[in-house]
């Protein structure tokens, strides 16, 4: 029986999370209602000219630097030709000739070790449109929200041997693009994508095997299974004769578990590509250039080290908040303004991820800025709101960032407001606890026989009239102070 | 089509306000017009958005007359293609419908956007004044894109001064259009820019004391125009111009320069139309099976004979084997075009008057009339006779054609260009004068 080696390469294309689209001032948001960020300029019609967007080539040179690339100095838009319906002008406008970046290396974590994919290009495009297809009226409808959406593809040597390098591969550059804020990176939201170029050939070989390319895996497990048919098949095409192999572009349907061929849309086969005239080729001055070199993140692995050794987390919270930049963000936000880092890290892994989870939201969802954690978890220990209600208070915001407001700056302020902070007023307490004890004289005679049980009824009496908004510390004193008068 | 269409759309204008009144090609969008590009495929079409050059028309107080007819996208030789009708004299002359409008007085100037010669031409023949001013000077924003990399929003009116009126208005940054060159540089091309530049002592607004005569192109002139250039010539001499011949091997480069400018003409027409497919807007074929069929009948059925031409042409260049001999070839024609005009001006200044500028002179066309039989026993002379422009349209240099020949200039010397201009002589516009 003949060992095989299975040889694969990735086009990875992922949205950028810029505001607005790549030539146009749309709105970059393609899950909106159809056809409501479009312009004249996203749908290709005539007279209008693309103007590049500066945040979408800080975003391909940040990518290409997290991705050890070089970054080329001077760099052009090019024309693709092609006809779909999704596509407006008929042309795509894409880097052909001088992308954005290339020659860059990913460092993968295999059974044998760290391993370097190379990746050979990065480059720019805008993305096309999305058609809708109705079974029922047999009719095909185009959503053109989503042309123009800035993309970056990053193309990587055929370096991969394995689904489990492939997995490792997409993980480190989800978290990496993760990381710089290049992109949401979501293949379940679409906004990260992967083609998978597969070939299969004896061990030992030099000569590649027929190639197949793969589209359409919604996720990474997605991508595993699809790797582990084909190979499957394509083993199974060559020492058996099942099938003849022929180079092609397949989708995966990951229901039915299996590999089938596509009718590849660009058919046309010649792009014709050639520089875009509109778009003046962009000069990445030393200025530019170090200004993006000056704002790359930490590196998850640094943050991981950096958060057990000088702040003192255990390996296991640490690494659980070095998984998200938007928890990272968050935990270095609070211990800017005083949280202790133990406290900190727990509000994050405990509370925040709890409501995370509940809302079906992802780490990287985590609406709740530093500062205003690091105040909440303050206001908790100086006793102003109650822990229960520190909780409620960090569901509140959640619920700000869900009807889209912004996180105010002043936390006590918002707890107030929200009708969250304790009581401060002991007068008030003190009637209250009196009015309890009035009520029950029974149960506080108990306990001035010497019943210390018969404390708790009290004290959830006056939490009940309180509606949990005191600090139960001085709540538990008063009650006990009276109840010895 | 009725024949002699000369405004596609029309809009009542109140001339009597004293205002002056601009006609536009079909190439520039509005809004409350229909914009055609002279074509099947855009009949009737109306715009969203009006161009950048008409918004500044109205701001500055001018009236929109309407839409002249041109040739299909306007690359055509004289407007021979256009699917409203060839515009033809009484003597059986190509005309454009953009001479007859300022001849007839129905406008003051017509706008435009030039992108094979065919308003130089029109102009020389008709002895009006046209301007292609430097590339980046005015926004081609909502201009029905044909050729981006060397087309321009023109001018073309009956004196240099109206024209110079007009560019004032016109010229300016655009940040809706990436090749739209900064605030200050564009300014250069306004006569108060110009003046200030030229107290400053700047180059671009020094006088042209040079003129450098083309005498390959001459030489490929008819009689009659030679007779034109050598009154030109005639005209600038006695006003104390120096002339000299331009250097043969700049000749020899503009004899090329059109070979290159036609691939990359059809190319980038021939990917801007692709978004013509019958199916968002402008013509839909009325009976179809699949989509590829739609767009192929579609575009068969609006698309005329030169755009068909261009689009071939244009794919085939493209393709992939031929863009590096003949795509990317043509792009090294023009980086050699631009350094020769620039060598010729920098020898120019050298040779005498060191305060004074040089310009080229040569013709805007071969002959000093054409019929319609002639563009019909030569569809291609779009593709031929575009040898006398295709030197300013690839390289972006500032061209005017008045008095019948055309004068090329340095980067921003358009005022500079339409003064000298005052110089030749006015009466030369032949037949209709
Ligand atoms: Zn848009």
């Amino acid at each position: 029986m003949t060992a095989f080696e299975t040889v694969i390469g990735l086009e990875v294309h992922v949205e950028l999370a810029t505001k607005s689209k790549i030539f146009c001032s749309c709105t970059n948001g393609s899950d909106a209602e159809p056809n409501t960020h479009v312009c004249p300029a996203c749908c290709g019609m005539p007279g209008m000219l693309p103007v590049a967007n500066r945040q979408v080539i800080n975003l391909g040179m940040t990518a290409g630097m997290m991705l050890n690339c070089h970054i080329n100095r001077t760099t052009t838009f090019d024309k693709k030709s092609y006809y779909y319906p999704d596509l407006p002008a008929s042309y795509q406008t894409t880097q052909w000739f001088a992308p954005i970046a290339v020659n860059g290396y990913v460092t993968i974590q295999t059974e044998d070790g760290p391993k370097d994919i190379r990746v050979k290009q990065i480059h720019m495009e805008e993305d096309a449109g999305k058609l809708v297809h109705d079974n029922l009226t047999y009719t095909t409808l185009v959503d053109f929200n989503r042309t123009s959406v800035p993309l970056i593809e990053i193309v990587s040597q055929p370096d991969l041997r394995s689904a489990d390098e492939v997995v490792a591969y997409l993980e480190r550059l989800r978290s990496l693009l993760r990381f710089a804020k290049v992109s949401g990176a979501r293949m379940e939201k679409g906004t990260m994508r992967a083609d998978v170029n597969l070939s299969v050939r004896p061990a030992g070989s030099t000569v590649l095997g027929v190639r197949t390319e793969m589209k359409n895996m919604a996720s990474i497990a997605a991508i595993r299974r699809a790797i582990e048919y084909e190979t499957a098949r394509h083993i199974d095409a060559i020492e058996n004769g099942t099938e003849e192999l022929v180079q092609e572009t397949r989708g995966w349907d990951d229901d039915a578990g299996k590999s089938f061929a596509m009718r590849n849309k660009e058919t046309a086969g010649d792009y014709r590509y050639f520089p875009d005239p509109n778009i003046m080729p962009v000069v990445i001055d030393d200025e530019w250039y170090d200004q993006i070199r000056a704002s790359l993140p930490e590196l998850p692995e640094v943050k991981l080290e950096r958060y057990v050794a000088q702040v003192g987390l255990s390996d296991y919270d640490a690494g659980i908040l070095a998984q998200s930049r938007a928890f990272c963000d968050c935990f270095e936000g609070a211990m800017a303004v005083g949280a202790a880092p133990k406290e900190a890290a727990n509000w994050i892994i405990t509370n925040c991820t709890g409501i995370l989870n509940k809302r079906g939201l992802t780490s990287e969802d985590l609406p709740v800025p530093g500062r205003a954690l690091g105040q909440l978890i303050g206001l908790v220990n100086d006793g102003k709101v109650s822990s229960a209600n520190g909780k409620r208070l960090l569901e509140a915001l959640f619920d700000l960032d869900s009807r889209g407001e912004s996180v105010p700056e002043d936390m006590a302020a918002f707890a107030e407001a929200e009708g969250l902070v304790n009581s401060s007023d002991t007068g008030a307490l003190e009637a209250v606890v009196a009015a309890v004890i009035a009520a029950d004289p029974e149960t506080a005679q108990a306990y001035r026989d010497g019943r210390e049980k018969a404390l708790n009824p009290l004290f959830g009496a006056c939490m009940k009239q309180l509606k949990g908004k005191c600090d139960t510390q001085v709540l538990r004193s008063l009650l006990i102070a009276e109840l010895k008068k | 089509m009725s024949e002699n269409t000369l405004f596609i759309t029309e809009n009542p204008c109140n001339r009597t306000a004293g205002r002056p009144v601009i006609g536009l090609d079909d190439l520039i969008l509005t809004q409350d017009a229909a914009t055609s590009a002279g074509s099947k495929m855009l009949a009737g079409f109306k715009s969203l958005f009006e161009a950048r050059v008409v918004e500044r028309l109205r701001e500055a107080g001018y009236d929109i007359a309407g839409k002249a007819n041109i040739g299909e996208f306007g690359f055509d030789f004289l407007g021979e293609s256009s699917y409203f009708g060839p515009v033809v004299d009484a003597d059986g002359h190509l005309a454009t419908a953009t001479a007859k409008l300022l001849m007839d007085s129905s406008v003051d100037a017509v706008v435009g956007l030039e992108v094979n010669g065919a308003q130089a031409r029109s102009a020389a023949l008709a002895g009006q004044v046209h301007l292609k001013p430097t590339y980046g000077c005015v926004s081609r924003f909502g201009t029905v894109a044909v050729a981006c990399s060397g087309e321009t929003v023109d001018i073309t009116a009956r004196s240099t001064e109206d024209v110079q009126q007009v560019l004032d208005v016109l010229a300016g940054h655009d940040d809706a259009d990436g090749t739209s060159l900064p605030a200050r540089e564009c300014v250069r091309v306004t006569a108060a820019g110009f003046a200030e530049a030229a107290g400053a002592g700047e180059a671009f607004a020094a006088p042209i004391t040079h003129v450098k005569v083309a005498r390959g192109l001459m030489d490929a002139a008819d009689a009659d125009t030679k007779q034109l250039m050598e009154a030109a010539i005639q005209a600038l001499s006695s006003e104390g111009v120096d002339i000299t011949d331009m250097a043969s091997e700049t000749d020899a480069l503009f004899a090329v320069a059109n070979l290159a400018w036609n691939i990359l003409m059809c190319a980038e027409l021939c990917n801007n139309v692709n978004r013509f497919e019958g199916m968002k807007y402008g013509y839909h074929t009325e009976k179809y099976q699949t989509i590829d069929e739609l767009y192929t009948k579609s575009r068969t059925e609006a698309f005329g004979y030169l755009t068909k031409a261009a689009i071939l042409y244009g794919s085939e260049v493209l393709a992939t084997g031929n863009y590096e001999r003949c795509y990317d070839k043509s792009l090294r024609i023009r980086r050699l075009v631009s350094e020769a005009f620039s060598n010729e001006f920098a020898r120019g200044a050298s040779a005498g008057n060191t305060a004074g500028q040089t310009a080229i002179l040569l013709p805007a066309c071969a002959k000093r009339a054409y019929s319609l039989a002639d563009v019909e026993a030569n569809p291609y002379l779009a593709f031929e006779e575009n040898r006398f422009t295709a030197p300013a349209a690839i390289t972006g240099l500032p061209a005017v054609t008045a008095g019948g020949v055309q004068l090329i200039g340095s980067a921003f010397s358009d005022v500079a260009l339409l003064r000298l201009a005052n110089i030749l002589p006015a009466d030369c516009a032949g037949k209709e004068a």
